[in-house]
């Protein structure tokens, strides 16, 4: 026998050997679950795109990137794991920011806006109607008649997550109205928000009004800005609690 | 020496210029009289030429986030195209005056026109009970009122492809209200998810209360296609009238 074929018999005898022990082998151990909370903030708007007009001359943009800056900290100090959608006056695509959620495989998605119209705060989720996830087994008797989404289409990827969606809405409304703050709550369909593949809420941060009906703080004063992120961390730490209680 | 004939020559085209700018002058006054004449004489309201009636508007609060249903005496027209033109009309006026719920300027001058075609069947659209919002011809919806119930799907023809609507469908099915809008009206609109989703819902709920076939509605922009109100509501999306219609008397 030659040496080439004594060498490729060694290499067959190997690879057969190889294979039987991987079938022996026990299979692997299902991953750890996810124990990090993850928070996307997609302060909206940015760049050529200034959003809303506020009484005092500040943009849209502005208000909400500042709104976003500051939950950041609060979350981050909180032991969060926070995902933005910008971090500057930056032009970003709405799929776009469905996207950075996407990937970030959030818990809880918060797209912040701010308006001159209305009073306290805006709280929206998705109006589609719910769809069965693969997997998920926490549907409302009514989901269960909609068809298994197994690939969710782009422009209703929400509806996997509306019912997770409502409940996120519900306690940032607690919290919210806990803080002392007048809020609406409604369910639109939102571009981008619709994309989302994880229970997301728009909040739409609008003047504060007094006893006497008239604007007593504006969505650009600092310390109503502070009292409102302070509401929603809240919220995301009762959220975060009830997703994985200890 | 200037020559006699050139003398009078000038004398006369003197007096021909003098006597030109005199008749100009009172062409001038006389336009301008006219031009008053006529200014007072155009009507400051728009001719009533049908009957007062009642109609229901449904009129959008910020405070509250609400759509509440109005009853208001109202001069309509017969045809559907200009009955829904001044509705809408009537409901931006509301809008436009001092003191509104709902504050946007423009009035019903915003409304060029409204459009009323046969509705297209929504493919993929379900209601929340899972059922489909629109069937695909004739088989009557809650949006029809009941008007199918004398078998409209059964009369439909066989051939027609699904989706299509038949003759009868024209006649008493699902409309889809095309409503242009001026661009002033969208330019000046208040930016915000709420107040833009209010005014949008107020428009479905106000078309679909005085007139029921109106199921979908889709909006333009003088003649245009445009992506957002004013920065945030889907101007490019159908609007169900349904969805308004629940909403009413409550928060969206």
């Amino acid at each position: 026998m030659r040496w080439t074929e004594r060498a490729w018999a060694v290499l067959a005898a190997g690879v057969l050997a190889g294979m039987q022990a991987a079938a022996q082998q026990p299979p692997p151990a299902p991953a750890a679950p996810q124990t990090r909370f993850v928070v996307v903030l997609d302060a909206a708007h940015g760049g050529g795109d200034s959003g809303a007009r506020l009484a005092d001359g500040q943009l849209e943009k502005n208000v909400t990137l500042a709104l976003s800056v500051r939950l950041r900290s609060l979350l981050g100090a909180r032991g969060f794991w926070v995902v933005t959608t910008r971090e500057s006056d930056a032009a970003v695509d709405p799929d776009k920011r469905a996207g950075i959620a996407n990937h970030a495989r959030a818990q809880a998605c918060l797209v912040l806006h701010a308006t001159q119209s209305g009073s306290g705060v805006h709280l929206f989720a998705s109006s589609l109607p719910p769809a069965l996830r693969t997997g998920d087994s926490n549907l409302p008797m009514g989901a269960a008649a909609a068809s298994p989404v197994r690939i969710p289409a782009w422009k209703t990827a929400q509806a996997g997550w509306v019912t997770r969606s409502l409940a996120l809405m519900g306690v940032l409304n607690s919290s919210l109205l806990q803080a002392g703050m007048n809020v609406t709550l409604a369910r639109i369909e939102l571009p981008g928000l619709e994309s989302m593949t994880c229970p997301a809420v728009a909040v739409e941060v609008a003047p504060e009004l007094g006893a006497d009906k008239k604007i007593a703080a504006g969505p650009d004063d600092e310390d109503y800005q502070a009292r409102v992120a302070a509401a929603l961390a809240a919220a995301l730490v009762e959220d975060r609690a009830e997703a994985h209680p200890l | 020496m200037i020559p006699r004939y050139q003398k009078i020559l000038f004398g006369a085209l003197l007096v021909t210029s003098v006597a030109m700018g005199v008749a100009l002058w009172q062409l001038r006054e006389r336009a301008h009289e006219r031009l008053i004449a006529g200014q007072n004489s155009a009507p400051t309201q728009a001719p009533e030429v049908a009957p007062a009636e009642q109609a229901t508007l449904l009129v959008a609060n910020d405070s509250d986030g609400s759509l509440m249903a109005q009853t208001h005496s109202l001069p309509l027209p017969a045809d559907p195209e200009a009955r829904a033109q001044a509705l809408l009309g009537s409901l931006l006026d509301l809008y436009a005056a001092p003191g509104a719920t709902h504050p946007v300027s423009g009035g019903a001058s915003s409304v060029l026109q409204v459009f009323l075609l046969p509705a297209p069947a929504l493919r993929g659209v379900v209601s929340p009970n899972g059922q489909p919002k629109f069937p695909a011809s004739g088989s009557g919806s809650s949006i029809a009122g009941g008007k199918d119930s004398g078998g409209a799907g059964s009369s439909a023809s066989a051939g027609t492809p699904p989706g299509s609507p038949s003759e009868n469908d024209e006649q008493t099915g699902p409309q889809l209200a095309v409503v242009n809008l001026s661009s002033g009206f969208a330019n000046n609109h208040p930016s915000g998810i709420e107040t833009e989703m209010l005014t949008l819902l107020s428009i479905c709920g106000t078309l679909h209360a005085n007139l029921p076939r109106i199921a979908q509605v889709r909006f333009l922009v003088d003649g245009q296609p445009r992506s957002t109100l004013a920065g945030h509501m889907d101007l490019t999306r159908t609007y169900l009238t349904e969805d308004a219609a629940q909403t009413e008397g409550q928060q969206p």
